[in-house]
């Protein structure tokens, strides 16, 4: 019955890029995704570059509380490795450590949003609120964003480790597992650069 | 699935991150100049996001067609910044 087959989707479609479609589109939407956090970025260096008397002499670390960033900092560039683990272990059919990876993932990926909860508290408790200037406004702008994407990702993935136990997900096809994967590492990316501009220089 | 290459060493990978993270927060309670700390702080973050693109992402063994597309919003956000740029600098 060929006619009954042509309204199922082909499992492995290829496109030009050689990936398959899933893959090819989150590709996509992360190249629009540069697009957003470059607006974000260079209107921050435009504004800085501009208003140097409004961010603080001695640079951002007068205001912001470095040791408790570059601690979240760390927490995220371990939660991009647990990612590729989770990846792997897939990759060579092992379900446990899917599972398992996927666990550590989100974990560390909810702790990441929970300290910068905690660090806006702290902020502002001191006063640094994002009315207070176009250093707190530009701050809470990026960061912001920034932790709702962390957010985002942490739902969405929250939904692949429960798709994980019920064993959707094998050394044949593990697509969804990469199609988070990089948006996950992409985030990890992003904060990487935030980290340097925002609280560093 | 397309994927056939080896996994690379991830926990390398996690070991330069790490380190590299740690330099940068070294250094910024350093007395350097402003510049040359803006500078060693700016090659930093392009070198760790480089890691994490190549191989978290994989993108040192995709391929080609894809390695394009992913770099292919790289020059536009540089237009896109220099264009804004100039109502401050000229």
């Amino acid at each position: 019955m060929s006619d009954v087959n042509v309204m199922k989707p082909m499992p492995h479609t290829e496109t030009g890029a050689g990936v398959y479609n899933e893959k090819l589109g989150i590709w996509v939407f992360l190249g629009s995704e540069i697009m957003f956090f470059t607006a974000l970025i260079g209107s921050y260096i435009i504004l800085r570059v501009g208003n140097p008397g409004a961010w603080p002499a001695v640079g951002p670390r007068e205001v912001l509380n470095i040791p408790i960033t570059a601690g979240n900092t760390f927490l995220l560039i371990c939660s991009s490795v647990s990612m590729v683990k989770a990846f792997a272990a897939i990759a060579a059919g092992d379900q446990r450590g899917l599972r398992l990876w996927l666990i550590v993932t989100v974990v560390m990926g909810a702790s990441f949003v929970g300290v910068q909860a905690y660090e806006y508290s702290q902020l502002v408790h001191h006063g640094f609120v994002p009315s207070g200037g176009i250093f707190p406004s530009t701050f809470y702008t990026m960061t912001g964003f920034h932790g709702f994407h962390v957010t985002v990702g942490v739902i969405c993935m929250v939904f692949v480790t429960w798709k994980a136990f019920r064993g959707k997900y094998t050394a044949q096809d593990y697509r969804g597992v990469e199609v988070i994967g990089l948006y996950w590492h992409f985030v990890d990316l992003v904060w990487i650069i935030l980290f340097t501009i925002v609280y560093l220089i | 699935m397309e994927d056939t290459h080896n996994h690379p060493n991830y926990v390398m990978v996690w070991f330069a991150l790490a380190v590299m993270t740690a330099v940068e927060v070294g250094i910024t309670f350093l007395s350097w100049s402003k510049t040359a700390l803006i500078l060693v702080l700016v090659g930093l973050a392009i070198w760790k996001a480089l890691l994490v693109a190549l191989y978290f992402m994989h993108l040192r063994f995709e391929s080609r067609p894809l390695r394009i597309l992913a770099v292919a919003p790289i020059p536009l956000a540089f237009i896109l910044v220099l264009a804004v740029i100039t109502e401050f600098r000229w």
